[in-house]
């Protein structure tokens, strides 16, 4: 890890918008904030459209929207250096998430060159995949050894469940993007955080799959993910109690492999994080460089319980989801 | 652990590699008598001798017949101390339902002499081939459930992991699926299974025939067609879950997919 990788964002003048109104960072670390080494970086997030987004979730972590500009789009060259840096660490697998990452205008370049190194995983909204861009992801899949993953959030089975969180006219246009996806060879993965009882998930998962069918994806691939009670969201539903957060004494035997800041870091437009949640949080950025965040990373925010209790849940599948060595 | 390294390590020009047993005695049995007709000089396992199909005490007597090193695999691990599960790393519910019904009937059908056995295996096994320096594991050198896929695996990353190991060959399984990869001056070699077809609509397994002559490696993969229908039967007969038997009889996966990346998905029936 000799090569430093400038991905700062702080001097692109040119690039950099007036940012909008954010709650004031926060850096939560204590004396006894419990801290989680860097086993290996074996997943390189990117945060490929800063906190932009075409849609306004009212349960968005990071409360992304078209008027969040606090965080910028990454260039096409930003990742390419970033993505050399990772051919030395031995990165494993690359994620790009947002904001929508289709609102980089560069991400179909980003794709092609991430694809030749390795497996890449894309977070969208499927509200921005046109005819010829679906064809393109095609063909960009297609020329590489490795698989494009392209995980769909989606917050319902009907346009009156998931509309309510993801704004009027979402549920149509997403259905829309991933029949698109659909019809030219993907398996995208369905996400969707649970907004229901637990009793209710087979109900649910069996009405996904209904509604997916309908649109000729027959074999879908669905995940659930726990809420995260911060962001939007924290407004929208309720925020994390007093004691729902990580302490020294529970992380005495606690397997450190289930959070993902274990195994992954952040590339942003400012810097390297720890985490592609905490963006709003000062604790959770490690360093201008990915040299400089192999630092351990602090478990102080509230969020991290949620992680703590639920595994990494950013991550596609499980396929470290334990130590026995 | 075998850690032994340079000159005091066996060293072979032609082996034959098995990968995930899974209970299956008969392909386990179609295996060994076909690598012995190809002249190998030896023979190894690289682990999860139980799991998916019937009575796995059958396996046993086969691997110690043939003096099989074996290495120990995840499936081994949790029923050699009596884990709750498989470690399979699984985590769609259904997925796990099929794990758990798995797991239950391997543990209480494993003798405890072979359980006893299974705590015997090392993590890994160091060996020579022709001049290349070869480590043999279940998953990764690093972790034994870790899954390497081949379109979810880059070549740095494997790279990394043989220079981290000082080998020059990484030989592994645990996905299922047989695949390789070479890049200058390293290879690395996932052995498939003999347990389950390859989740490509053919009833045959698999396993891998290396040789190597100085530093130049040649592999094949080779298909080893058994008397499945018999095994079918006497899955049903121990009444494993038909969903198995399925897989058995068809080549296709129909359980436990969740983990797949998206071209290995997208290549199988469900």
């Amino acid at each position: 890890m000799s090569k430093s990788l400038p991905i700062l964002g702080a001097s692109d003048a040119g690039l950099a918008p007036v940012p909008a109104p954010r709650a004031p960072m926060s850096n939560g670390i204590q004396a006894d904030t419990p801290t989680v080494p860097l086993a290996a970086l074996d997943q390189l997030w990117f945060q490929v459209a800063g906190t932009v987004c075409n849609l306004r979730c009212s349960h968005c972590f990071i409360s992304c929207s078209p008027e969040n500009h606090s965080f910028w789009f990454l260039t096409r060259e930003e990742v390419r250096e970033a993505l050399d840096e990772s051919v030395g660490i031995g990165v494993k697998e690359y994620y790009f998430t947002g904001g929508e990452p289709f609102m980089n205008r560069e991400m179909l370049g980003i794709l092609e060159d991430t694809l030749a190194l390795g497996p890449a995983t894309v977070l969208t909204n499927a509200t921005l995949i046109p005819e010829r861009a679906a064809r393109e992801l095609a063909r960009i899949a297609d020329g590489s050894p490795y698989t494009l993953e392209l995980r769909v959030s989606l917050d319902g089975t009907t346009a009156e469940m998931n509309d309510a969180l993801r704004g009027t006219g979402s549920f149509e246009r997403a259905m829309a993007g991933l029949g698109r996806l659909v019809r030219v060879g993907f398996l995208p993965i369905i996400t969707t955080m649970q907004s229901w009882d637990d009793a209710e998930t087979p109900e649910v998962l069996g009405a996904f799959r209904q509604a997916l069918a309908a649109i000729g994806y027959d074999r879908p691939r669905l995940k659930i993910l726990p809420p995260l009670l911060i962001g939007a969201e924290a407004e929208r539903s309720r925020g994390y109690e007093r004691t729902e957060r990580v302490t020294p004494e529970m992380m005495v035997d606690y397997d450190e492999d289930l959070l993902l800041c274990a195994r992954a870091r952040l590339v942003t437009k400012k810097g390297v994080w720890a985490c592609p949640i905490l963006l709003d949080y000062e604790s959770a950025r490690l360093g201008g460089t990915l040299a400089e965040a192999t630092a351990p990373a602090p478990l102080a925010e509230q969020a991290c319980f949620t992680c703590y209790v639920s595994g990494a849940i950013c991550s596609n599948s499980s396929g470290m989801t334990r130590d026995f060595s | 652990v075998n850690d032994v390294r340079g000159d005091e390590l066996p060293t072979h020009g032609r082996i034959a590699v098995f990968g995930g047993v899974y209970s299956n005695h008969l392909a386990l049995d179609a295996a060994i008598a076909d690598a012995s007709s190809r002249g190998v000089d030896a023979m190894y396992c690289l682990g999860d001798l139980g799991a998916f199909g019937p009575n796995p005490d059958k396996v046993f007597p086969l691997l110690r017949a043939h003096s099989i090193p074996v290495v120990r695999g995840n499936y081994d691990d949790s029923i050699a101390r009596g884990l709750d599960d498989c470690q399979c790393g699984y985590t769609d519910p259904r997925d796990n339902h099929y794990a758990r019904l798995s797991y239950q009937y391997t543990f209480t059908h494993t003798a405890p002499e072979n359980r006893a056995w299974l705590a015997d295996f090392p993590e890994t096994i160091r060996f020579r081939l022709g001049e290349l320096d070869v480590l043999a594991c279940h998953g990764s050198p690093r972790q034994t459930n870790e899954f390497l896929w081949e379109s979810g695996t880059p070549t740095h990353f494997l790279s990394k992991l043989a220079s981290d190991a000082e080998v020059d060959l990484i030989l592994g399984t645990h996905t299922g699926i047989h695949w390789q990869r070479r890049w200058e001056g390293g290879a690395y070699v996932n052995v498939g299974a003999l347990g389950r077809p390859a989740n490509d609509g053919r009833t045959e397994v698999w396993y891998a025939l290396l040789e190597a002559q100085g530093r130049e490696l040649s592999v094949d993969f080779v298909p080893i067609a058994y008397d499945h229908e018999a095994l079918a039967e006497e899955m049903r007969s121990e009444e494993l879950p038909e969903e198995f038997v399925e897989t058995i009889l068809t080549g296709w996966w129909t359980t436990c997919l969740e983990i797949l990346p998206g071209k290995e998905r997208a290549r199988g029936k469900f």
